[in-house]
């Protein structure tokens, strides 16, 4: 049976705390504004696009894709904060099995990410990109599958990562890089054949191209999307559920909670 | 059936030995105190009894089940209130509670009817809408132990409950342990290196260095010692134990406080203990004997925290 309750308000807590977080809130709230309509309209006047298809346009799943980048990232990583400040000590000691506890932490990344990336999709008409009801249900589950792989990754990391203090090396290495490398600001296609190995292995890369696909018109030739649907859909799961495993199995109890008793 | 049995229990981190073969049988509805200073292998124990840490040796029974082959039935019998506070300090006092509930798996209608309970008990009803971070330490430690006791655990663990609390506040603390146990007869594992505060407990085990070193009720603890403490205070510390063995064949011990004396009827002593040496003793005070005097008779140094 799945522990409902327990997980439902472990995502209800992240909700409030998100929320109540004024700093935070903000600047998930602005991120992704700067982006779109500072950097955006900038290099949309230095470059030429082909098949009627602007630069603000072409970024916008991109900016979309970061949205849930580093909503979900930031969600996974508030199982440090958690670890530190005492609150994961007492979700361990509750009857309640890890796999809950990171399945719940998902959830909570992912249902934070739909929640912003509903925000922005509101401004996709703005620019030009009509949202029909198809569009808007099929962009809601890319958001959720690309959210779960990337939650899943920020998992992975926060079972390896001792303190927050850690958290700006996790920026600078492995949030940015991720963007950058993910077809958000640039095609795939155009790109050296060494960098696109490495895009080959970034799941924010599959979310993106996704979202890509819902939101560009047919006609968008080099700037629509890079890879085919299915194989998007396929490698995100595919990642969700190897991170997910991995997850689970690195949250070990007994590893973190060392360091506290030893004292 | 006990409450609590450990065999023998070890745990090892590298090369330290936090815990050293620990034998203890608590019984159900007792308030049994750990005692120990710093260090001494109270929360590492506390640990393996709830299931966080995984023993090295030896084997742990917590209300009748094994503490790592059936760590899920342990988990649900107990509760723990941990040395650190655990709350969510972006929470509201009743949303804590409320979260803990759903971590129990508790229905929304016992949760309820739990919180509006314990809130009464703890006396924190009319502040279940303040922010954690705002309330005082006192306050948060409440609120703590509140949370630590919503489900019923038959077995509650408490790490140094009442650590770093002004005097009122800890009075409170135990005033609210107290009724908890009677209204609930909870059992309630306690470890604090505040000795005043061990006295009150039905047992103390006393730990040093991971072992167990004594266990049996306050009184029979001070059962050692058949008479006073006479606690001297002099500038010539070395001096005056000598000379105060010779004169009376008594063993005094140098500490921090002074010069300690065991003597059978500390009233008569004094008086010849001024006529002898009154020049060199800059002050006296005769005590009942504590459990520090018992920590000092086992170990041979003072207890500290």
């Amino acid at each position: 049976m799945i522990p409902l309750r327990p997980i439902q308000s472990i995502v209800v807590r992240e909700f409030k705390r998100f929320f109540r977080q004024r700093g935070r809130l903000l600047s998930a709230l602005a991120r992704p504004l700067l982006w779109l309509f500072i950097l955006g309209t900038g290099i949309t006047r230095i470059v030429e696009t082909p098949a009627g298809v602007s630069y603000l346009q072409f970024l916008f799943p991109g900016v979309l894709g970061m949205v849930v980048l580093f909503s979900s990232i930031h969600s996974a990583l508030s199982t440090v904060y958690d670890r530190e400040f005492g609150v994961m000590r007492l979700i361990l000691v509750a009857p309640i099995s890890r796999l809950t506890i990171v399945s719940a932490k998902v959830a909570s990344g992912s249902l934070l990410s739909l929640f912003q990336a509903a925000i922005l999709l509101c401004l996709a008409p703005l620019i030009g990109l009509p949202l029909g009801l198809g569009q808007i249900l099929l962009l809601t589950v890319y958001v959720l599958l690309t959210a779960v792989a990337i939650t899943g990754v920020g998992m992975l990391l926060a079972s390896r990562i001792d303190s927050l203090e850690n958290f700006a090396g996790v920026m600078n290495f492995v949030v940015f890089p991720m963007f950058f490398l993910s077809g958000g600001l640039y095609p795939v296609k155009l790109l050296p054949a060494t960098l696109q190995w490495v895009i080959y292995v970034n799941p924010l890369a599959y979310g993106i191209d996704l979202f890509k696909h819902a939101l560009l018109p047919v006609e968008a030739m080099t700037l629509g999307p890079d890879f085919p649907l299915a194989s998007n859909l396929g490698v995100l799961v595919a990642f969700s559920a190897v991170t997910i495993a991995a997850a689970t199995s690195l949250f070990d109890k007994e590893a973190r909670l060392v360091r506290l008793a030893a004292r | 059936m006990p409450a609590i049995v450990t065999e023998n229990l070890v745990k090892r981190f590298g090369d330290l030995t936090a815990v050293d073969g620990l034998t203890i049988e608590v019984r159900p509805g007792e308030l049994f105190a750990f005692l120990g200073p710093n260090g001494a292998g109270k929360t590492t124990t506390i640990h393996m009894l709830c299931t966080l840490l995984r023993p090295t040796a030896g084997s742990a029974r917590v209300a009748g089940h094994d503490c790592v082959k059936e760590a899920w039935a342990v988990r649900r019998a107990i509760g723990l209130v941990f040395q650190e506070s655990t709350l969510d300090k972006d929470l509201t006092a009743y949303e804590n509670l409320w979260f803990a509930c759903c971590l129990q798996n508790l229905t929304s209608r016992v949760a309820t009817e739990r919180i509006a309970e314990i809130l009464r008990l703890f006396e924190l009803t009319d502040r279940k809408d303040h922010m954690t971070k705002h309330l005082s330490g006192g306050l948060r430690r409440r609120l703590d132990i509140a949370r630590g006791v919503l489900h019923r655990p038959r077995i509650l663990f408490l790490d140094e409950p009442t650590v770093g609390l002004d005097p009122q506040a800890r009075r409170q603390i135990w005033q609210f342990l107290d009724t908890l146990r009677r209204q609930e007869e909870t059992t309630l594992f306690v470890t604090t290196h505040y000795l005043e505060e061990a006295e009150t407990c039905d047992r103390v085990g006393i730990i040093d260095h991971g072992r167990l070193i004594a266990l049996d009720t306050p009184e029979e603890l001070k059962q050692v010692f058949k008479g006073d403490v006479v606690q001297i205070r002099s500038d010539r510390l070395n001096e005056l134990a000598r000379a105060i063995r010779e004169e009376f064949q008594l063993s005094p011990q140098v500490t921090d406080r002074g010069l300690l004396l065991e003597v059978t009827d500390g009233e008569a002593f004094l008086p010849m203990l001024i006529r002898s040496f009154g020049d060199q003793i800059a002050g006296i005070n005769i005590q009942r004997p504590s459990l520090n005097e018992v920590f000092l008779h086992l170990t041979g140094r003072e207890f500290k925290p």
